[in-house]
């Protein structure tokens, strides 16, 4: 049986050159967070881009339609044209998941409880692909970014370094990066100071802010021309004046949207948005084709880097929300190791000590096999690529504790049989099989809190129960092969042994 | 060395009534104090916000509290002290959902000006988090509850599963009382210490249990009261033996191991104590309380004796039959 403790060997051998230990969060710092994401905004921007495809179709086809509308539950307008009813409805059958209620003219659209339902599916599946797009961008190692349970969503950076990095992949992350082309609603542009949101609203407008300049506003028509699904690619570059801007340009449908509109509209207003921002509003000087532009307006070339990332990435449909963050600087972490590994130390010789003070040679012999079981959960973890938190070390600590209980329930029962007046290698043998019904049950009830730990747990916890349960499997699998097998192969020097005290710790006649 | 002299038999039965009474006197204590304490739930599960800071200098507490009390959001915040004078720790209940700017980088905003600091953890937790969590370590407990009930009747019998849980209950209240008592913060690592501390003392128990298990087997008497007396001595050596050594790791964590896991191996602490306490004086007298019965025992084992014996003695016939 000596093969138990061979076994063993080979397993903890690999750790060393091998596969390394990945640290938890709490131990090498980094964020964790998670996100959830706020569906109805993802409604409401579905609306307003089934009203964008109206106004495009309308304009394209002549149509007079007026008091197109967006409100979070549904698009309404008034066609004025009756002959174009056909037409009209013919467009809006073949937008998917859209229900057509009519009133004479009177249009309102909503859409079907299951198009909703897949709408919010997919602004969740779209944040999660999106935000780890961006993740992959910014150059940090190992980003991880997965969906959790139904509606959340899991960031890990590890190896943030500072605050102010971990403030700028948040950014980041937060970043809605809607680019919105606009018409300025040269009729009323003039009024915009003296103008209430509501009055706005009536007129089918709204008011937005200068990005660099909260006291500049602009009037611009609700319903974009075009937005930012559009765009297929987005680079840092330098104007003439040597600040960074940011290069866009549309895809092919984008492209010609464009063109038309610049086209018909010489001599107006387009302002360029970015969530909600104006970044320019230049005029329109002849039909601009080929489908790019220039988003510019004093960026650091940081933020110009970072907002291009955003862009290319693709726009958040649904802008998402903090639920829980966890931040721990690099420094706390290797703290946090430090003292766990003083802890560690400590208490595995205290038990060392103690353990051969008691049973002498046979407190050895646990001894031995606890150490080989702390390398069997190093072993174990690396080799499954497990994560080892602070509440793992501290499995880890307790279970050198706890570990040495199987070679104690055995030491016992051997002392039993020696002091029964049995010969040792009865003694040995005996003792073993009396213990082995214990070890099982004692250790079986205590995994099973253990898993029960693994599958409610959260994060660090879950590497509580992992150490714990590694180190009650090893600790069963050392003592009941491992040190038996130590006996069996000193058996002929214990049994020539005239003194039993040194081997078991207690006098026997 | 031996702290128990091999042979010695302790009547531990004749005073089993002095032992429960005793823990029943400290489980109404520790739920006494839940009720009028109350458990002081952390970030994890009430929700709210903390902020580690680290000074390269003393950490200027009352400075600290005049700079942060400048926005109204944080007038109730605790300021606390954290392992050395340098470091701190800001706790409120507010929480922000912002990912952009959150309640730690307002914070560091306000302490500019109170000495050099570095921001060292920012746990935020949301109110919807925090509810969660509660379910969820609540669902913990009582689901491994369960399962070990299931386990230990299967593997015993039910009267040994009902006696360890109650051994189990015994100790997680006078836990949960120690800390309430201490107002110890409640957070996933106390729950991950409770849960601990309930595979712990069944280990205990198990053993004394597997003891008396054996002793029924072999003795010829239908005495409980001596093979429960017999069984707790033998195992003594054993129990003490590795609630010490368990004792003396967790010690080193509680004073080695720095003040995140303070709270963890406190409850530890307690928890080994109260363990090895009920699985040596409470578990297994209940045994006798709750009417076990040594003939009743070997009777139904003489019948699954019986009914497996009957069962290969068919399957015999049958094999023997088709052949």
């Amino acid at each position: 049986m000596i093969v138990g403790i061979v076994l063993s060997f080979p397993s903890f051998m690999p750790s060393m050159k091998g596969p390394k230990i990945k640290l938890g969060l709490d131990l090498q710092g980094g964020l964790h967070m998670l996100l959830g994401v706020d569906t109805k905004e993802a409604i409401k921007s579905k609306y307003k881009s089934i009203a964008s495809s109206i106004k495009y179709f309308t304009d394209d086809n002549d149509i007079v339609i007026d008091a197109l509308r967006t409100k979070s539950d549904g698009v309404s307008f008034t066609l004025l044209d009756d002959t174009e009813e056909k037409n009209l409805n013919a467009m809006l059958n073949k937008i998917p998941g859209l229900v057509v209620n009519k009133n004479k003219l009177n249009y309102k659209l909503t859409l079907t409880k299951k198009e909703i339902k897949a709408t919010k599916e997919y602004a969740i599946k779209q944040a999660v692909d999106t935000i780890r797009n961006r993740l992959d961008q910014f150059g940090l190692s190992e980003p991880t970014v997965a969906k959790q349970g139904k509606d959340k969503i899991l960031v890990e950076l590890p190896g943030i370094k500072t605050q102010a990095q971990e403030k700028r992949a948040r950014e980041l992350i937060a970043k809605a990066a809607h680019l919105q082309l606009m018409a300025v609603d040269e009729k009323r542009a003039d009024q915009v100071y003296n103008m209430s949101k509501d009055e706005a609203t009536s007129y089918g407008d709204v008011i937005l802010q200068n990005a660099r300049d909260s006291k500049q506003k602009y009037l611009l028509k609700e319903i974009p021309i075009l937005d930012g699904s559009m765009l297929i690619d987005a680079k840092v570059g330098f104007d003439r004046m040597n600040q960074p801007v940011i290069n866009f340009s549309l895809n092919s449908e984008g492209a010609k949207i464009f063109g038309d509109f610049t086209g018909k509209n010489v001599g107006h207003h387009l302002a360029i948005v970015l969530d909600n921002k104006v970044y320019s509003a230049p005029v329109i000087r002849e039909r601009i084709g080929g489908g790019s532009g220039q988003i510019s307006g004093g960026f650091s070339v940081q933020e110009a880097h970072d907002v291009a990332i955003a862009l290319r990435s693709g726009a958040l449909l649904a802008p998402v929300k903090l639920l829980e963050k966890r931040s721990i600087g690099p420094s706390l972490g290797a703290d946090s190791i430090r003292e766990s590994m003083i802890a560690l130390i400590s208490g595995f010789v205290l038990v060392v000590f103690f353990m051969i003070i008691y049973y002498g040679y046979a407190g050895v012999i646990a001894d031995i096999a606890l150490m080989i079981n702390l390398f069997i959960i190093i072993a174990i973890m690396a080799l499954f690529g497990a994560t080892l938190t602070l509440p793992g070390m501290a499995g880890i600590v307790l279970t050198v504790g706890m570990s040495v209980d199987a070679n104690v329930i055995i030491n016992e029962r051997i002392r039993e049989l020696l002091r029964e007046g049995k010969s040792v290698a009865i003694a040995i043998e005996k003792g073993y099989a009396n213990a082995m019904s214990a070890i099982l049950d004692a250790n079986i009830t205590t995994l099973i809190a253990a898993v029960v730990l693994y599958a409610y747990g959260t994060g660090p916890i879950k590497g509580f129960a992992v150490t714990m349960s590694i180190g009650i499997l090893a600790s069963m699998l050392t003592a009941i092969l491992g040190t038996h097998g130590v006996y069996q192969s000193l058996m002929p020097n214990i049994e020539r042994a005239k003194n039993l005290k040194i081997w078991f710790g207690i006098k026997v006649k | 060395m031996e702290i128990f002299k091999g042979d010695k038999v302790f009547d531990f039965m004749g005073k089993s009534k002095i032992f429960i009474s005793i823990s029943i006197a400290f489980i109404l204590a520790s739920y006494v104090l839940l009720a009028t304490k109350g458990l002081n739930y952390g970030l994890d599960f009430k929700g709210g916000t903390l902020v580690q800071v680290q000074y390269e200098h003393k950490a200027p507490i009352k400075k600290i509290r005049e700079s942060i009390s400048k926005d109204s959001l944080f007038k109730n915040a605790s300021i606390t002290k954290f392992g050395s004078p340098n470091e701190i720790i800001i706790k409120f209940t507010t929480s922000s959902s912002s990912v952009k700017e959150d309640m730690g980088d307002k914070i560091g905003k306000l302490l500019k000006g109170t000495g050099k600091f570095k921001i060292r953890r920012v746990d935020i937790v949301g109110p919807k988090v925090g509810s969660e969590l509660r379910e969820k370590g609540f669902m913990a407990m009582v689901l491994s509850i369960i399962s070990i009930l299931i386990y230990v009747a299967i593997r015993f019998e039910w009267r040994f599963a009902v006696a360890s849980v109650a051994a189990l209950v015994h100790d997680v209240s006078i836990s949960i009382g120690a800390i309430a008592l201490f107002q110890i913060d409640v957070n996933l690592d106390t729950l991950a210490a409770i849960l601990t501390i309930m595979g712990y003392s069944l280990n205990d128990t198990i053993i004394v249990f597997d003891r008396i298990r054996e002793g029924i087997h072999e003795t010829k008497k239908y005495d409980l009261f001596h093979v429960i007396n017999d069984s707790i001595s033998k195992t003594l050596s054993r129990t003490t033996l590795t609630s010490l050594t368990t004792f003396f790791v967790v010690l080193t964590l509680y004073l080695f191991g720095g003040e995140i896991i303070v709270g963890f191996s406190f409850t530890l602490l307690i928890g080994i104590i109260v363990g090895t306490y009920s699985s040596i004086f409470v578990a297994s007298p209940l045994l006798k309380w709750f009417g076990f019965n040594i003939e009743d025992f070997k009777r139904r084992l003489a019948e699954k004796e019986k009914a497996k014996a009957e069962k290969e003695k068919m399957r015999e016939m049958y094999e023997r039959g088709m052949v």
